[in-house]
């Protein structure tokens, strides 16, 4: 759940206003795509979400935590309800693919039980069973943000937000991806696409917020939009 | 998360044998000097020793048993740590053995007096010891050489100030080098501890592995630090005794030391180990 009002952020070190008086509301269970230009605060927004920027005014909520106050000690457990996913993939090098997403396990202190049991189950359910054992320099593209989406979902998010999932794959992995993240929503996850892929978005009927020069320019027109 | 720490030792073999070489190279340059002093410090220590303080007795006090009785006096004075009675008798003796026997025909020992050999605690405070112990009746005279006593105390002032001088520079650059040794292999694990930061790992987590590599790259850099300063200081102190002043110089015996130079060791080892490892993702942990 994420609720922005009139919020406002500018970069200390550039000056630049990256977004101005941003309002949004994203419900529990919703599946929204955050669609804009490149330098259009698309990243900001994702940033403000994961508690990376604090904004400069206004008000930021995100799973029921106030951003706006929120102590660097209590960020952790304001980020375990959230599950990250990022374009460049961000898996570690030297652990296979079980490790990979047991790490995020392990890094919140579950049970080695925990573990095992869930483990593999997410696995399967981003279509990678069998493939535990590989390192990701092994997996292609598509597998490896897969690995990275498995590892978002294995501690049971509220929400999943995802910045350019599918930038570095070619069509038809990325409408298969796609795919994930709408079985994982169906699933109960509230998801968060950013994304400047018209044709993905158009091929989902879906919620649609358009964000350009750190305005919300419209918000809600399913399954269309363009740059104009 | 303790086997995370002893996993990335083994996964980040060069950096950890760098940061163990660099500990144990600190150590040693550091212990090297320290050494030095303190040998230097200890030599001056048995000089003094050898600068003694004659109290002579009054010659109105022939009687040995007499003349005796004032050393309890001379080791009440403050400052001395010991006193020796010479009689007159042992004197002559000890000056005949010293010079040729024939220029001391026809002298019987009335031309010495008894005499009483004085160390001191602490040869800075000569001047004054000297006042008080012309003070102590029955004593007539009293000898001491107050030049040598300048000398020596501006030596070891000169050592004990350039040495802490050196340990201080040292203790500052050693710990650059290790920050930054330990900052490069953290550079590339900043990945990795941005992943952890991502899925909601307490940075005391993240830290912890950091804390205990560097605690054990600190205990074997203190450790080895310790077996090669060993090894080195008794090369040295071996040719040196070879080579020259054999029998002067009687060098500190490493054993005497071992115990405290490997705890301070470890100590020092562990602190920049342990400092270091934290130190150097402190940057990355505010994310």
């Amino acid at each position: 759940m994420v609720r922005f009002e009139k919020v406002k952020l500018t970069y200390d070190n550039s000056g630049t206003l990256a977004l101005d008086g941003v309002d949004l509301k994203v419900d529990e269970g919703e599946f929204v795509f955050l669609v804009g230009p490149s330098g259009s605060g698309k990243t900001s927004l994702m940033k403000l979400i994961t508690g990376e920027v604090r904004a400069d005014s206004g008000k930021v909520i995100v799973n029921d935590f106030d951003m706006m106050r929120i102590r660097r000690r209590k960020l952790p457990k304001m980020r375990r309800t959230l599950g990250v996913v990022f374009q460049d993939y961000r898996l570690i090098e030297n652990m296979n693919v079980y490790d990979n997403v047991a790490f995020a396990m392990r890094v919140v202190g579950a049970s080695g039980r925990d573990i095992r049991r869930r483990v593999p189950y997410v696995l399967e359910l981003v279509g990678l069973e069998g493939r535990e054992k590989r390192l990701p320099s092994e997996l292609s593209g598509g597998e490896q943000q897969r690995v990275a989406i498995a590892r978002a979902l294995v501690n049971s998010p509220r929400m999943i937000v995802a910045d350019e999932p599918t930038g570095n794959l070619d069509p038809v992995r990325s409408l298969e991806l796609m795919l994930l993240f709408e079985k994982i929503n169906e699933m109960g996850t509230t998801v968060l696409v950013v994304t400047h892929e018209k044709e993905l978005v158009n091929a989902f009927a879906k919620r649609v917020v358009k964000i350009e020069d750190g305005h919300v320019i419209s918000d809600g027109g399913e399954g269309y939009f363009s740059y104009e | 998360m303790i086997r995370e720490g002893f996993r990335s030792i083994k996964t980040h073999g060069l950096m950890s044998f760098a940061t163990v070489t660099i500990i144990m190279a600190c150590l040693i340059i550091m212990g090297s000097v320290a050494l030095l002093a303190l040998n230097i410090d200890r030599l001056i220590d048995d000089l003094e020793d050898q600068n003694e303080v004659v109290a002579f007795v009054d010659d109105g006090l022939a009687d040995e048993e007499e003349a005796k009785a004032i050393g309890n006096e001379i080791l009440k004075v403050n400052n001395v740590s010991s006193v020796e009675f010479v009689s007159r008798a042992q004197a002559m003796e000890n000056y005949m053995s010293k010079y040729d026997k024939s220029l001391m025909e026809g002298i019987d020992e009335t031309v010495f007096r008894h005499r009483f050999i004085i160390k001191l605690h602490n040869i800075e405070m000569l001047k004054e010891t000297k006042l008080a112990l012309e003070e102590v009746p029955g004593v007539a005279k009293v000898r001491a050489h107050q030049e040598y006593a300048n000398t020596f105390v501006r030596i070891r002032n000169i050592v004990s100030g350039v040495s802490l001088v050196l340990m201080a520079i040292l203790v500052f650059v050693s710990m650059f080098i290790m920050s930054n040794t330990i900052k490069l292999a953290t550079f590339s694990r900043r990945e990795e501890i941005a992943i952890m930061k991502m899925v909601g790992a307490s940075n005391g987590f993240i830290r912890l592995p950091f804390v205990i590599e560097g605690l054990v790259l600190g205990i074997l850099g203190g450790g080895l630090g310790f077996l090669a300063q060993w090894g080195l200081y008794n090369l040295v102190t071996g040719s040196l005794m070879d080579s020259l002043a054999e029998g002067f110089l009687s060098p500190v015996q490493f054993m005497d030391v071992a115990p405290m130079v490997l705890v301070i060791y470890l100590a020092i080892g562990v602190l920049i180990g342990v400092f270091g490892g934290v130190n150097a993702i402190r940057n990355y942990l505010k994310v």
